[in-house]
């Protein structure tokens, strides 16, 4: 097919079509609203459907409903919207159903703006809804890798059961970039026998529901829930390092930022200080592997984020009081630069100024 | 090679066009290129601007904040960005609607009255190719016929009657360049 010029968020949408998703239930909100915009295009002309709900909220349930019935199916937003979705992402947990839900976030608390943000970190990795639960997020940096891990999330949605979650950021959404979406491999088959498309007098009823009235039943679907967890937590962890071999400080850093901070590694590297890059893909499950790896090694980490601070908690637990954890971000929409990274790379690694942070 | 480079001007003056078209001719020539529009609660005749960068290597920041090149429409751009330009960079300016001169030394300025000209051309709106066509042959990196082919995949075919006036600003700007 060759090398296309596109918009990340088509780019989430064209990928999700390759991936057989066929039913998209949405609502628009800058900074993903191409996503919604492709998908009314695209979909009917593939034989698939979409429609533009009332609000977040209905679109959830939409996917609820086309998701019981085992096909494949996406809902978009952006975070004051995805905040609406969480109620219906719980549910779906409960019940067992497969969806891929796309978060391009947005600066935040409250509506916010629409600028580029990370904010919505804790929201998507430690479960924004209600209940005992975790989904799988995965996080891409270039255009590229939305088309590879929008068909992976599809996979991993219907292999366990599960709505997983794509999170980028506005920036994301917003680029363009050259894309190839490769020659269509046959798809993976997964069983599906759960799903209601009616009886034809075959078995019993299927039943899809969240709703356990007894303590015990509900505390045995829990335990269910809960050994899933760990299967994917074994199983669907992904990162990417750079440079982290003879690093003496490690910069860690996920989607459009870790590209940002390249450059300040590149930079610092030709100077001589030694800098290395640890990339989380997947935010759930955290990868802690290569914490493990370096954690005695190196001389710190600097977690980098378009936030107040999130992801620095799960760096802390996953580097476990082994060596100092630093942090830098911006918050509101406003991006890191490479400039900005590179300076806390010489005030923390060159020992300009820099104080332990509690020991930790 | 790596060239970081901010277009900016009015909305509606085919910024983000020529941030696209420099995108696709780098794409073209087997280059890595990306290209990001700044966006947010625009108005109509407000500001835009793009950044587009092209290198060698992989693309690291798509954002620029110290552009190797820029190229300012109008008098808020320049104001924007003329002092973010690098030392050793380019700043081509539309001197028909930029009123300031560029002071810095330390950075190569070509103006141009794009604007008279394109009219003079008989189109207006064609003040965009102008600018592009002496930054493509100013910098070098990308061939214009790249950019041609660029044109082909960014207009529909019904627009293709207006490649041929596109060519003429190209080249128009392109032949200013020489006496600079």
């Amino acid at each position: 097919m060759g090398k296309v010029l596109m918009k990340g968020n088509e780019v989430l949408a064209e990928a999700a079509v390759h991936a057989d998703c066929r039913y998209y239930f949405g609502y628009p909100i800058t900074p993903q609203s191409e996503l919604v915009a492709y998908m009314a295009r695209r979909l009917p002309e593939v034989g698939g459907l979409f429609l533009q709900a009332e609000s977040e909220i209905a679109a959830i349930n939409m996917v609820y409903g086309a998701a019981s019935t085992g096909v494949r199916v996406m809902t978009s937003s952006s975070s004051p919207g995805f905040s609406l979705k969480q109620e219906g992402i719980s549910y779906l947990v409960g019940s067992e159903l497969p969806a891929v839900i796309v978060n391009i976030v947005r600066g935040g608390p409250g509506l916010g703006n629409i600028q580029p943000a990370q904010s919505d970190y804790f929201q998507v990795t430690k479960g924004g809804g209600h209940g005992d639960y975790h989904i799988p997020v995965l996080a891409p940096s270039t255009l590229q890798e939305i088309v590879d891990l929008t068909m992976d999330a599809f996979d991993i949605a219907d292999k366990y059961r599960s709505p997983v979650i794509i999170m980028g950021d506005g920036m994301l959404g917003q680029m363009m970039e050259p894309v190839e979406f490769k020659e269509k491999v046959e798809s993976k088959q997964f069983d599906k026998s759960w799903a209601t498309t009616g009886t034809r007098g075959d078995g019993g009823p299927k039943i899809i529901t969240s709703l356990e009235l007894d303590a015990d039943s509900l505390e045995k679907r829990n335990t269910l829930l809960q050994k899933k967890f760990a299967e994917m937590k074994e199983q669907e962890v992904r990162y990417e390092t750079y440079c982290t071999e003879d690093a003496d400080y490690i910069i860690v850093a996920y989607g459009t930022v870790a590209r940002i901070a390249m450059n300040a590694i590149n930079k610092a590297r030709e100077t001589g200080l030694k800098i290395g890059l640890i990339r989380p893909i997947s935010l759930w499950p955290f990868p802690e592997k290569p914490f493990e790896e370096t954690r005695k090694r190196v001389k710190g980490y600097i977690s980098v984020e378009m936030s107040a601070g999130q992801m620095i908690e799960d760096v802390r637990l996953a580097v476990n009081g082994h060596a100092p954890v630093d942090f830098y971000g911006r918050t509101g929409g406003v991006v890191p630069t490479q400039e900005e990274i590179y300076e806390k790379i010489i005030t923390v690694a060159g020992g300009l100024k820099y104080e332990h942070e509690n020991g930790i | 090679m790596l060239q970081e480079i901010i277009i900016a001007g009015f909305g509606g003056q085919g910024v983000m066009s020529m941030g696209q078209l420099i995108a696709y001719a780098g794409m073209i020539e087997e280059k890595n290129v990306s290209w990001l529009p700044s966006y947010g609660p625009e108005q109509r005749g407000g500001t835009a601007n793009c950044a587009v960068v092209v290198s060698d290597q992989q693309v690291g920041s798509p954002l620029v904040s110290n552009p190797s090149a820029v190229i300012v429409l109008n008098n808020p751009s320049f104001d924007k960005f003329e002092p973010k330009v690098r030392p050793g960079g380019l700043l081509i300016s539309n001197s028909s609607l930029v009123a300031r001169k560029s002071e810095r030394e330390d950075i190569k300025v070509i103006d141009i009255r794009a604007t008279d000209l394109a009219n003079e051309l008989g189109n207006s709106r064609i003040t965009n190719m102008i600018l592009l066509g002496a930054f493509i042959e100013y910098s070098k990196f990308l061939s214009e016929n790249s950019i041609i082919e660029s044109l082909k995949k960014v207009l529909s075919e019904d627009k293709y009657h207006l490649i041929d006036i596109n060519k003429r600003a190209l080249r128009k700007g392109a032949e200013l360049v020489a006496v600079f």
